[in-house]
C-alpha cells in the first residue's frame, strides 16, 4: 500500500518544498533587496508616518482635493470589493442617479463622465479620467484660491497612458495629484 | 484602424511570437529529447525521481496512469483540506487569521486541486501567508502540471503507433513544473513586482490617510501566487477582487503580461500537438478553430462594453462604455480582452467585475465556460477538451459519407465515442441539473443578489465556472453558503475527472490502435472544411445544449434592457 502511494506522497512532499517554500521565499527575497519600494505596496510616507500606497484610492471629501471614483467597500484596503449589481439593477441604476445629481453640484458641471458615478471593481481605484479631473479642476482652484494654470499642470503631471500611446486610457492618479496640490499651496486644505 | 484594434492585433500577434517557441520547446521535453534547460534541471528531475521511486522510462498503460492521476490530486486534496483547517495553528499567519470552516475548506481544496480556483473565500480576510504560499501556490502549480500531463498522455494515445501505453504520469508532472512553469512564472513574478505587485512577509499597514482617515493595507507574499495563477489558467485570486486589485494589477504593463500569460500555454499546447504527432498542419487546424471562436468571442465582448449601458446613458445624458465594476486604468477594451481570455481559457482570474458586465458579454463568457472550455481551455485541459469535440467531429462526418471515421491515421470506434459522450455529459450534468437544483431549493436560491433574467445567470455562471473548471464568478452571487460550497465542489470534481478518466480511456484505446495509411478516401483533418465542421461541431453539441438556458439569462436580460426594464 505505502509502495503504490509513495510516488504520490513523495512528490507532492517535494513539490510542495520546492513551488510552496523555495519559489516563494525567493522571489520575496530577490524583490525585498532590488524592489523594496515596490515589493512593500508603494507605500508614501511623511515625516515618518505612512499616509497611503500611491496604488490605493483613498476617500477624499474635501472640496480642495481631487475626488476618486465612487466605492463599493468605502475605500477598506484591507477589504476590496465591487457592487457587482448587473446592468438592468435597480439598485445600481438609482445609484448612479444619486451621484450624478451629487457630481453635478459639486462640480456645477452638466457633461459627466461615466466613471465618475459608477464604482471600480476593486473599490481602491487609485485613478479618475482626464475630464473627471478638469471638471473637478474648478472647484479645487477656488477652494486653493490658486491659479487655474498651476493646477491643471498639477493634474497633467500625475496624468499617465496611454501606455505606448495604444494600450488603456489616460487616467490621473488622485493621491498623486492632491500631494501635489498640498506642496504647492500649503495650508489650502482645511 | 481604431485603437481597440490596433490593441487587439498587438495582443494577438505577441501572444503566437511566443506560443510557437514554447511549444516548441515543450514538444521535445515530453518526448524526452534535451531543452535549453536540461544542462541546468536534469539533476533535479532526477533527485526527484529518486527520492519519490519513480521509474521514469516506464511508460504506464492508460489505467495506471489515471490511477496515478487520481491518487496524486487525492493526497493534495487531504494535504490542502488539512492546511486550510489548521491556518490558526500554523505560522506565517500576522494577522491572526482563524482556521476556515469544514464546508468551505471542503471547497477551496476540491477548487484548488481541480485547477478551478473558484473563490468562495476573499483571500485577504480567510487565508493566511501559510496557507497562501504552501497550501495554494503549490497547488496552482500541480494542478496545472496535472493537465499538462493528461493533455500529453491524450496526445500520445493519438501519436503512438500500437504500443498501447500512453507515458509516465510522474515524469510529465515533473516535467511540466519544472521546465516549463516554473521558470516562466519566476520570471513573471519578477516582472510584476517590478510595477508595484506586493510580494513580503510583513503583517498588514495601517496608514493614515491626507484627510486623517486609518487606512490598512493588505500585504502578502502576492507576485509569486499571481504568475502562477496565470500562467497555470488557475485564475485563483492573491485578494478577493483578484486581479482588479492595485496590489495584485498595478499597471497597464503588469495587465499585458498577466493578460498574455492567460493565455500562452493553452496556445502553445496546440503547436505542441502538431509536433507530436508530426504532422504541424494539425495543430494549426486546432489553433485555427479556437482562434476564430475566441475572436468571434471578443468581437461580441468589446462591442458590448465599448456601446455601454443605455439606462446609465439616459441617467447621465451622454453615452459611453460601461464602467461599473471596471478599473480606470484599464478602461473597458482591456477589460473585454482579459474577460474572453479568462473564460475561453478556463483561468477565472478577473480585472473587472463579470457580474456588471453588459448582458451580451456575460453571454459570451457563459458560452466559452459552458462547452467546456475549449476555446484554449485550461493548460492541457482545453486541448484534450478540444479532442474531445474532434472524435465527435470525425464520427458526424463518418456518418454523413458512411466510412469508418478516422482521425490521424486511426480508427475512431464505438468505444472511442462512447467515452467521448460520456465525458461530454458532465457538462450539462454539472451545469444544467445542478443550476436547477439551486433554484428550486429556498436556500440555495437565497444566494441570487440580483432579481430578474440577470438572476438566473449568476446561477447559470457559477455553476458553469465550477464545472468548467474556470473558477470566475458573478461575484454578486453568494457562494459562501454551505449548499453551493458543497454542490460547487461536487461540480468541480464532475468536470475534471469525470472528462480526464474518459479521455485518458480514449487515448489508452487509441495507443493499441496501429495508424493506416491515408488514402485517396481518407478525410483530411487539416484544412479549412475541417476547422469548420469542428467549429460547427462545438457550437451545435455545446451551444444547443445550453441554449434554452442562455435564452432565459442573458438574452432576456438584453431585451429586458433594450425595453429599459429595471429589476
Amino acid at each position: 500500500m505505502l509502495a503504490f502511494f509513495r510516488p504520490a506522497l513523495a512528490t507532492l512532499a517535494l513539490m510542495t518544498l520546492l513551488t510552496g517554500v523555495a519559489y516563494p521565499l525567493a522571489i520575496t527575497g530577490v524583490a525585498q533587496v532590488a524592489m523594496p519600494v515596490r515589493a512593500n505596496g508603494s507605500q508614501i510616507e511623511q515625516e515618518g508616518t505612512v499616509i497611503g500606497s500611491e496604488l490605493i484610492a483613498q476617500d477624499f471629501s474635501s472640496p480642495s482635493y481631487f475626488h476618486p471614483r465612487p466605492s463599493a467597500i468605502g475605500f477598506d484596503a484591507a477589504s476590496a470589493g465591487a457592487s457587482n449589481l448587473g446592468p438592468t439593477s435597480a439598485e445600481l441604476l438609482a445609484t448612479v442617479e444619486e451621484r450624478t445629481e451629487a457630481w453635478r453640484r459639486d462640480t456645477g458641471e452638466s457633461d459627466v463622465p461615466l466613471e465618475a458615478v459608477t464604482a471600480s471593481a476593486s473599490g481602491l481605484d487609485p485613478d479618475i479620467s482626464l475630464e473627471n479631473a478638469h471638471a473637478q479642476a474648478a472647484r479645487v482652484t477656488e477652494a486653493r484660491g490658486a491659479p487655474r494654470d498651476e493646477i491643471l499642470r498639477i493634474v497633467h503631471e500625475a496624468t499617465t497612458g496611454p501606455w505606448l500611446g495604444i494600450f488603456g486610457p489616460a487616467h490621473v492618479n488622485v493621491l498623486e495629484a492632491n500631494l501635489a496640490l498640498d506642496a504647492a499651496f500649503p495650508g489650502g486644505a482645511e | 484602424m481604431t485603437p481597440v484594434l490596433v490593441t487587439v492585433l498587438l495582443y494577438l500577434t505577441a501572444l503566437v511570437a511566443l506560443a510557437v517557441p514554447l511549444g516548441r520547446h515543450m514538444a521535445r521535453l515530453y518526448r524526452g529529447e534535451r531543452t535549453v534547460l536540461t544542462p541546468a534541471l536534469a539533476p533535479v528531475e532526477k533527485a526527484i525521481y529518486r527520492v519519490a521511486s519513480v521509474r521514469a522510462d516506464e511508460s504506464q498503460s492508460w489505467r495506471a496512469y489515471a490511477v496515478a492521476v487520481l491518487a496524486f490530486n487525492a493526497a493534495g486534496f487531504v494535504f490542502l483540506y488539512a492546511v486550510l483547517r489548521l491556518q490558526g495553528l500554523l505560522p506565517w499567519n500576522p494577522a491572526g487569521i482563524a482556521p476556515m470552516a469544514p464546508d468551505l475548506a471542503f471547497n477551496t481544496a476540491v477548487s484548488f486541486v481541480t485547477n478551478t480556483n473558484w473563490q468562495a473565500y476573499s483571500g485577504e480576510v480567510q487565508l493566511s501567508y501559510f496557507s497562501q504560499m504552501v497550501g495554494l501556490t503549490v497547488q496552482n502549480f500541480v494542478s496545472a502540471a496535472t493537465g499538462m500531463a493528461v493533455a500529453i498522455a491524450v496526445i500520445r494515445g493519438f501519436a503512438c503507433r500500437g504500443e498501447g501505453r500512453i507515458g509516465n504520469f510522474w515524469t510529465d508532472l515533473t516535467r511540466s513544473v519544472l521546465y516549463v512553469l516554473l521558470p516562466l512564472a519566476v520570471i513573471g513574478a519578477l516582472l510584476l513586482v517590478s510595477q508595484g505587485v506586493v510580494q513580503n512577509l510583513s503583517s498588514y499597514v495601517t496608514a493614515t490617510t491626507l484627510e486623517g482617515v486609518e487606512q490598512v493595507l493588505a500585504q502578502g507574499p502576492a507576485a509569486s501566487q499571481i504568475a502562477i495563477k496565470q500562467l497555470g489558467t488557475n485564475g485563483g485570486g492573491y485578494f478577493g477582487v483578484n486581479s482588479a486589485h492595485p496590489f495584485e494589477n498595478p499597471t497597464v504593463l503588469s495587465n499585458m503580461l498577466q493578460s498574455l500569460y492567460i493565455l500562452l500555454i493553452p496556445v502553445a499546447f496546440c503547436f505542441t500537438f502538431g509536433r507530436m504527432v508530426g504532422d504541424h498542419r494539425q495543430g494549426i487546424a486546432i489553433f485555427a478553430a479556437m482562434g476564430v471562436m475566441f475572436v468571434a468571442g471578443l468581437a461580441v465582448v468589446a462591442w458590448s462594453e465599448a456601446a455601454g449601458n443605455p439606462l446609465v446613458s439616459q441617467i447621465v445624458g451622454s453615452a459611453g462604455p460601461n464602467l461599473e465594476g471596471k478599473e480606470m486604468r484599464f478602461g473597458a477594451t482591456l477589460s473585454a480582452l482579459w474577460g474572453t481570455a479568462t473564460t475561453a481559457a478556463s483561468n477565472g482570474s478577473v480585472n473587472a467585475m463579470h457580474d456588471s458586465f453588459m448582458p451580451l458579454s456575460g453571454l459570451v463568457f457563459l458560452f466559452n465556460m459552458m462547452i467546456g472550455e475549449v476555446i484554449f481551455g485550461g493548460v492541457g485541459a482545453g486541448l484534450y477538451g478540444m479532442l474531445l469535440y474532434v472524435v465527435l467531429a470525425v464520427f458526424l462526418a463518418g456518418l454523413m459519407v458512411g466510412r469508418t471515421p478516422e482521425y490521424l491515421g486511426k480508427k475512431i470506434e464505438a468505444k472511442e465515442v462512447s467515452l467521448a459522450v460520456l465525458a461530454f455529459l458532465s457538462m450539462p450534468l454539472g451545469i444544467l441539473v445542478f443550476a436547477a437544483l439551486s433554484v428550486v431549493v429556498p436556500q440555495a436560491l437565497a444566494a441570487v443578489q440580483d432579481a430578474g433574467p440577470h438572476g438566473l445567470s449568476e446561477v447559470l455562471y457559477a455553476y458553469g465556472s465550477a464545472t468548467g473548471n474556470n473558477g470566475s464568478a458573478f461575484a454578486g452571487f453568494g457562494a459562501a453558503d454551505p449548499f453551493h460550497t458543497t454542490l460547487q465542489g461536487l461540480a468541480m470534481l464532475l468536470g475534471r475527472y469525470a472528462i480526464i478518466v474518459p479521455m485518458l480511456g480514449i487515448a489508452g484505446a487509441l495507443a493499441a490502435k496501429i495508424p493506416a495509411a491515408p488514402t485517396a478516401g481518407t478525410f483530411p483533418t487539416h484544412g479549412p472544411l475541417f476547422v469548420v465542421l469542428l467549429i460547427v461541431t462545438v457550437l451545435i453539441l455545446g451551444g444547443l445544449t445550453f441554449f434554452p438556458a442562455l435564452a432565459l439569462g442573458p438574452l432576456a436580460e438584453q431585451v429586458s434592457l433594450a425595453a429599459g426594464t429595471r429589476f
